[in-house]
């Protein structure tokens, strides 16, 4: 038998990196690509399930029929987005099971935007906007990342998200050009999400530990802070195209860079949110805990009932 | 202006809105992940005939107002859903039985109004029609899935089936409305759906090892505008953004 030995796999798997082909479940991977992606995709999952809550939380109050129906679609969508991320998961050998129990126990992380109150209407466009639209810039290099599922994942999930940046624009468009009352409501789900938005790219290259091992493995193809700029660059225009003010007052347009300059984001914050102490971090695990448990004489019952038909078609 | 035919429709659409309604609650709570998405795809197709059905009546009733007038800023009276479709979830259980329940008569009742000499009313059963056919098939494997899977559930479902059992009659109610609509070939017998609807009810029951209540007791008034404690609080919720910022657009 032919004894390959570690350094001939990892120089395979090294050059179908360089020369960008795909690594696929069942190809030969280091144990740190395997638990790196697993870490992420798991995340990444967790992150559109909790993502639910917020906007489930207006479903029974939306305004009108059509965004009712919009929304709902959307938050659909991201269920959809959670499954085939779980089952990417799945294709690296973790259990779907015990990745959300992570989540449960505090274990996994998700999204820490998530872990923020949607207290009016105006948080649906500016979590579709903002939130989305920073998703999206994460997102789209991810349809290039070297592990093939992944990747085929987030082209499907990347063509969904830009409907939903586009809709949550549209609502949030809809309220700066309406009423005294819609405009301030606009206003300030800007003020309280813009910040936040911005911390959905991580923590600043310097301090972002696993940046450039994942970049060497092409999982990752950009820096936190240069996707954070490139979404800055994009947003500010479009806030000032519907009279909406960006809460930063050291924002300001650089000539030279041709990139837009804002001020400190409070990192304090975003490690608080993250370490499990935002406005919502309890409630959101709470809630997907009691769906498990609330569900659980459900899945029963299904195994069940699947067994007794299976042991009666084979009497 | 037909105002038989305006009332008629809202009835319908007044089911779809309240019970897409309820559905729609479980939005990010389901038992199961896939499930989540199969609720959330029936609130969303119970949502869009209400709006298809909403713009029918407003259109018929030629009093200029507008679906999204009729859904947000009725009063209470004013609904015409039957009890059943305001209901609360309670367990998923619950859920899945009033849901059968209603997919089942709404099943042949589409199926029926598809032959309405009303060309609208049939286009929106046609295209109902379909959504249904697959709502009816998911509610009722899950009926059977819950009443022969464990001790438990048998228990859980049956509990929903004995609660919930004193509402499905209403489901057949008709008055003078019905009956001027039937003579002109627009509306839906519904004696000729009960027994159709009786005999699927047992079909899968039995086969879920159900036991269907023998109780003459019937729980009705929905459709004349007499609701149940629940159904003001589901309003006050639905209708929060409009009555708040009365006049606006979203």
């Amino acid at each position: 038998m032919k004894e390959i030995n570690l350094t001939e796999l990892e120089a395979a798997f090294q050059s179908k990196l360089d020369r960008e082909i795909r690594i696929e479940p069942n190809d030969w991977m280091p144990a740190d690509y395997r638990k790196t992606l697993i870490r992420q995709i798991s995340q990444h999952a967790h992150s559109e399930i909790v993502g639910m809550l917020p906007e489930g939380n207006w479903i029974t109050r939306a305004p009108n029929l059509r965004r009712k129906a919009v929304l709902l679609a959307k938050v659909q969508d991201e269920a959809g987005h959670g499954l085939y991320l779980y089952s990417a998961v799945e294709t690296l050998g973790a259990d779907r099971e015990e990745t959300i129990d992570d989540l449960h126990s505090g274990k996994a992380k998700y999204s820490s935007i998530f872990n923020y109150p949607t207290v009016s209407w105006a948080d649906m466009g500016a979590i579709g906007w903002l939130v989305d639209g920073a998703a999206i810039m994460n997102q789209v290099p991810l349809c290039r990342c070297s592990y093939g599922p992944y990747a085929r994942a987030m082209v499907r999930v990347c063509k969904e998200e830009s409907f939903h940046q586009r809709q949550g624009f549209e609502i949030i468009s809809k309220l700066a050009l309406g009423t005294p009352e819609q405009k301030e409501m606009a206003q300030d789900a800007l003020n309280r999400w813009w910040w936040p938005a911005l911390m959905m790219f991580g923590p600043n290259d310097a301090d972002s530990p696993h940046t450039q091992q994942s970049m060497n493995w092409k999982i990752k193809r950009s820096t936190n802070d240069e996707l954070r700029q490139l979404f800055i660059d994009v947003t500010v225009p479009q806030a000032e195209l519907i009279g909406l003010t960006i809460p930063d007052p050291d924002l300001k347009w650089n000539q030279e860079t041709g990139h837009y300059e804002i001020g400190t984001i409070n990192w304090d914050e975003f490690w608080a949110v993250v370490s499990g102490n935002g406005p919502c971090n309890r409630e959101r695990v709470a809630a997907r805990k009691k769906a498990k448990e609330d569900g659980m004489w459900v899945r029963e019952a299904a195994l069940a009932h699947a067994e007794k038909r299976k042991a009666r078609q084979a009497s | 202006m037909n105002n038989s035919i305006s009332t008629y429709t809202l009835r319908i659409a007044d089911d779809s809105l309240i019970l897409g309604h309820r559905v729609s609650e479980w939005c990010g709570h389901g038992p199961i992940l896939e499930e989540d998405i199969a609720l959330t795809n029936i609130a969303l197709d119970l949502i869009g005939q209400a709006t298809s059905l909403l713009e029918y009546a407003a259109a018929t009733e030629g009093k200029g107002r507008t679906a999204d007038d009729l859904a947000f800023l009725r009063y209470e009276r004013d609904y015409t859903n039957v009890l059943l479709a305001e209901q609360p979830n309670g367990d998923f259980g619950q859920t899945i039985v009033r849901q059968w329940l209603f997919d089942t008569f709404r099943l042949f009742f589409y199926e029926a109004l598809c032959y309405s000499k009303d060309p609208q009313l049939a286009a929106i059963a046609e295209k109902s029609l379909k959504e249904t056919k697959y709502h009816f098939k998911h509610s009722s494997e899950w009926v059977i899935r819950l009443g022969d899977g464990t001790e438990e559930s048998h228990q859980r479902a049956q509990a929903a089936l004995d609660l919930l059992w004193r509402y499905a009659e209403e489901l057949f109610f008709m008055n003078a409305v019905d009956h001027e609509l039937i003579a002109q070939g627009i509306a839906v017998d519904l004696t000729t759906i009960k027994p159709l609807w009786l005999e699927r009810i047992q079909h899968v029951a039995k086969e879920a090892t159900l036991k269907l209540p023998e109780t003459n007791w019937v729980m009705k008034g929905g459709r004349e505008g007499q609701h149940s404690e629940y159904l003001g609080y589901l309003l006050a919720e639905m209708q929060y953004m409009q009555r708040t910022y009365p006049g606006m657009e979203w």
